[in-house]
């Protein structure tokens, strides 16, 4: 049995982690897909060259390997967590994605969007401050 | 417009419903107490073995690429803010299908991040 402080604890630690891996997992896939450019059409040569170019590049790979660190957390962590608990817990990346936009792609965030990402944490806080699993094992 | 109807179903139903369709597989596998990489591998692939993995990624699938569907024929300042309706489902398909205890505290947070969710696609909409 684990203690509800324990089970806390390592629930939101792989919270932590998906919601760190995930934006940066789209934001390399994106990357690596401006990269190699737009989808030629449907000719079998021309859809050759840019599945090639996409799974030869390594920033897709990197991204496409940080997406299943997520998937892989995101499973590890509902294996004993509240669905009802990870699902609204998971938001918290609005945050992280306005943090990456404003300071390290030096985006301009607008004050509705800090204000929709505040209401979030909020939430957030209210949710994490339930008890992550409530079903029997 | 039955088409966008149609779309928004699969996002919201589908998706969330594949979600925890994976959840419930999860559980029955039980819960994970060795976090080595070999052992959360073992956990993942007695996962896959199960007939719920498949059932939800087959629907996240789905979800998925109604969303892209949705997205070639719908603003995204419409699409994004009505996606958060999909916390609110999960949270009641948790409750109804999954057997969780959603009280009113989680059921308050729900609301509140939905209501965040809207205000961030606003945002970054403008």
């Amino acid at each position: 049995m684990t203690s509800s402080s324990g089970l806390h604890l390592k629930t939101i630690a792989l919270i932590v982690v998906m919601v760190s891996v995930a934006p940066l997992g789209d934001t390399f896939l994106g990357k690596g897909m401006k990269q190699i450019g737009a989808f030629p059409g449907w000719k079998p040569a021309e859809m050759f060259h840019f599945f090639y170019r996409a799974f030869t590049s390594a920033t897709i790979w990197t991204g496409i390997g940080l997406l299943l660190t997520f998937l892989v957390a995101y499973l590890v962590v509902l294996s004993w967590a509240d669905y009802s608990y990870v699902l609204p817990a998971s938001s918290i990346s609005t945050l992280v994605v306005a943090l990456l936009a404003r300071f390290v792609l030096h985006e301009t965030v607008r004050p509705l969007r800090w204000a929709g990402v505040a209401m979030v944490c909020l939430g957030v806080f209210t949710v994490g401050n339930t008890h992550p699993r409530t079903t029997e094992h | 417009m039955l088409t966008q109807a149609f779309l928004y179903f699969l996002i919201v139903v589908p998706g969330t419903a594949g979600e925890m369709c994976m959840s419930h597989a999860m559980k029955r596998i039980g819960e994970v107490t060795d976090f080595r990489p070999h052992a959360i591998a073992r956990v993942i692939g007695r996962a896959m073995k199960t007939g719920w993995f498949w059932i939800g990624i087959t629907m996240m699938a789905s979800g998925f690429f109604a969303l892209l569907g949705m997205l070639s024929v719908a603003k995204v300042s419409f699409v994004f803010p009505a996606t958060a309706l999909s916390y609110a489902v999960g949270t009641l398909g948790g409750k109804l299908f999954l057997g969780e205890r959603v009280g009113r505290q989680r059921w308050f947070g729900v609301v509140i991040v939905c209501i965040g969710v809207i205000l961030v696609a606003l945002g970054k909409s403008q």
